[in-house]
């Protein structure tokens, strides 16, 4: 009894230590006037190099150039996301900023929840009447989408054109339709410039869990290799590590996704399709400062320089000038509209 | 050169399941529920990782990957031999706190939240996918030979004979003078460093440890152990046959010749048509998960 009682005490003492302590995530900025920005990352979190880094670059750039008070929370599993963004949401802040299609639901519901707070969403996903219309959303949420066929078009074309192989590969993380985006462009882009190639697909698998099995990734990469193919293109978050592990063991060459993944493997990293995810959410919290937020969809393509493909320093030894002269008539195509690129399979 | 493809991939991905359900077998053989491999697996990760970064060299990595699940398993025996919790639920417990505890080290050691810096593993880059290479691997070894060590210590030593008695009926084996208690202490400290090794092997092999990297693993070595009926050499048959079907899923999504959600049940419905009583029943150790 005494010792349930003593027990019961520390829990108690415990718990009201815990709650003078502030909530997770930092005040990077310093007091003063400016927006206050709240993000929450998607899976995987601050430092992945990729994704979730590209909102965190945003957040930053808006810290700097527009003095605002930024707030990360990194939510650990499922219910997590929703009182992340319900917190942020709560306490008022001016933008809040959900960083993956994982938040759709849940941005949703907290937008109309909370009318006063503007929510920015990257990577929402529209849902659909059932006529295929897209479903109006509430004014005060702004869903960032990116065009990734069209960067993945471009990658596609390198891939068949630099990669010395008429097989090329693509490794999805988990099999949906955000990321048949990707594929749907990159086998466009190969079969434009090299009608007779094949394109080896694969996913890691069916649920969220195949964004983080870098395993899984190193084997499937290593089977299509293996199978003559050269280049490798993934779209599968953490996942896709192994498949730049699998270029490092046989030689061979990948492509990374969303940020600049060339320090993944150096000199087996052909390209990285970028998204401008840090310029989206940037946009997104100077829209709200100088009063002009609009909610709906926007979306950011080619033309918008919301997609494209790393050609620096790194990698400009494996791109031949003929190439690099291709992709950007390939480019210009896209953005003038003479070439339409699929989003679905 | 197909064939041998499929068998060493097949290799590669049966290596982390072995490890776990060595340890698996061995914790349940002494009446404690294995639901913690998951965690054990992760922690063995992480302190490969870490020992590789920090010591410099693949092998320190795999002490410190010992030790992280030696740690684990201290904690799962504090609370299901000290304090007697129920064992499903502490197991479910212990997987979501390394998970958790990961992502905080990580955190800590490389002010990342989701994946660590490259260490030093036990391949080179460009080492290609030969016999040769997929050997030079301690680990690989370790993982072949695991189960059948466990089979030889669990039948033809006088340690396992008392394991498996703790595991059938502990009063009788009190009786006799066995300390019931200790003996399971071991047995779950040889499961921490057995799973531990497990993960050790998937970091290493990715050179990183990334949040999360088991991704299930931990459960479909539990489902070998129920699979191959708590005997070492059929677990480790069963091992085989998962990863197999995984290499032939992996190998057929290439041939694109089935759609890949269905190619993904394979695992799983093999699992199923064997429960449904292909392999015979299933006869657990008696005591397993009991508390006297």
């Amino acid at each position: 009894m005494r010792r349930t009682l003593y027990l019961l005490g520390a829990l108690v003492a415990a718990h009201l230590l815990l709650l003078t302590i502030s909530p997770s995530g930092a005040t990077i900025a310093p007091e003063g006037e400016g927006l206050d920005i709240g993000i929450v990352f998607d899976v995987g979190g601050r430092g992945d190099k990729s994704f979730n880094d590209g909102a965190y670059l945003g957040g930053m750039l808006a810290a700097d150039s527009l003095q605002a008070r930024v707030r990360y929370i990194e939510p650990g599993e499922g219910s997590d996301r929703e009182a992340g963004l319900r917190l942020l949401a709560a306490e008022g802040m001016d933008l809040v900023v959900a960083v993956g299609f994982i938040f759709t639901d849940d941005v949703l519901t907290l937008a109309r929840e909370y009318p006063d707070v503007k929510f920015a969403d990257v990577d929402f996903a529209v849902a659909t009447d059932s006529l295929g219309n897209p479903l109006p959303l509430p004014p005060n949420l702004v869903a960032l989408k990116f065009r990734e066929e069209e960067g993945s078009f471009l990658v596609g074309a390198l891939a068949a054109l630099a990669g010395g192989s008429k097989k090329v590969g693509f490794v999805g993380g988990m099999d949906i339709a955000l990321i048949h985006k990707f594929e749907a462009g990159y086998r466009a882009g190969v079969m434009h410039v090299c009608p007779d190639c094949e394109v080896i697909a694969q996913y890691a698998g069916v649920t969220p869990e195949a964004f983080k099995n870098p395993g899984k990734g190193k084997e499937l990469a290593l089977s299509q290799y293996q199978q003559g193919v050269n280049v490798i293109f993934h779209a599968s978050g953490s996942t896709g590590l192994g498949v730049f592990e699998a270029a490092r063991t046989t030689g061979r060459l990948a492509i990374g996704v969303d940020a600049d993944q060339y320090s993944e493997a150096p000199g087996h990293v052909l390209t990285s399709m970028v998204k401008g995810i840090d310029a989206a959410v940037y946009d997104a919290a100077k829209a709200v400062q100088t009063g002009t937020f609009v909610g709906g969809v926007r979306v950011f393509g080619l033309a918008e320089r919301g997609v494209g493909y790393v050609y620096d320093d790194n990698n400009r030894a494996l791109i031949p000038d003929a190439v690099r002269s291709r992709l950007l008539a390939l480019e210009a195509d896209i953005i003038a509209g003479r070439i339409k690129v699929p989003n679905t399979r | 050169m197909i064939l041998l493809a499929f068998l060493l991939q097949t290799i590669r991905i049966a290596i982390p399941y072995l490890l776990a359900a060595a340890g698996g077998v061995m914790s349940e053989r002494v009446g404690v529920i294995a639901l913690g491999l998951e965690g054990m697996m992760l922690a063995g990760a992480f302190g490969a990782v870490l020992g590789s970064y920090y010591g410099g060299s693949a092998w320190i990595g795999l002490v410190c990957a010992m030790s992280a699940g030696i740690l684990v398993a201290l904690l799962l025996a504090l609370c299901t031999l000290r304090f007697r919790a129920n064992q499903v639920v502490v197991g479910i417990a212990i997987n979501l706190l390394v998970i958790g505890a990961t992502r905080f080290f990580l955190r800590l050691a490389f002010d990342s939240a989701s994946n660590s810096p490259r260490v030093d593993g036990f391949g080179g880059e460009g080492s290609g996918l030969g016999v040769l290479a997929s050997f030079s691997n301690p680990l690989v070894w370790l993982g072949l030979i695991a189960l059948p060590a466990l089979w030889w210590l669990l039948w033809r030593t006088p340690f396992g004979l008392r394991a498996r008695a703790v595991g059938e009926k502990p009063e009788a084996a009190a009786t006799l003078g066995v300390n019931v208690s200790a003996l399971r202490l071991r047995g779950l400290l040889l499961c921490g460093v057995l799973a531990s090794l497990g993960g050790a092997y998937l970091a290493l092999d990715q050179h990183q440890f990334t949040d999360s990297m088991t991704a299930g693993r931990g459960f479909i070595a539990l489902a070998a152990i129920i699979f191959g009926r708590w005997m070492p050499m059929r677990v480790a048959a069963a091992c085989l046959l998962f990863a197999a079907a995984e290499t032939l899923q992996i190998q057929l999504q290439g041939a694109q010749l089935v759609p890949s959600q269905f190619v993904e049940l394979i695992p799983y419905v093999l699992t199923i048509v064997a429960l449904a009583g292909v392999v015979g029943k299933s006869v657990p150790p008696a005591a397993l998960g009991k508390v006297e």
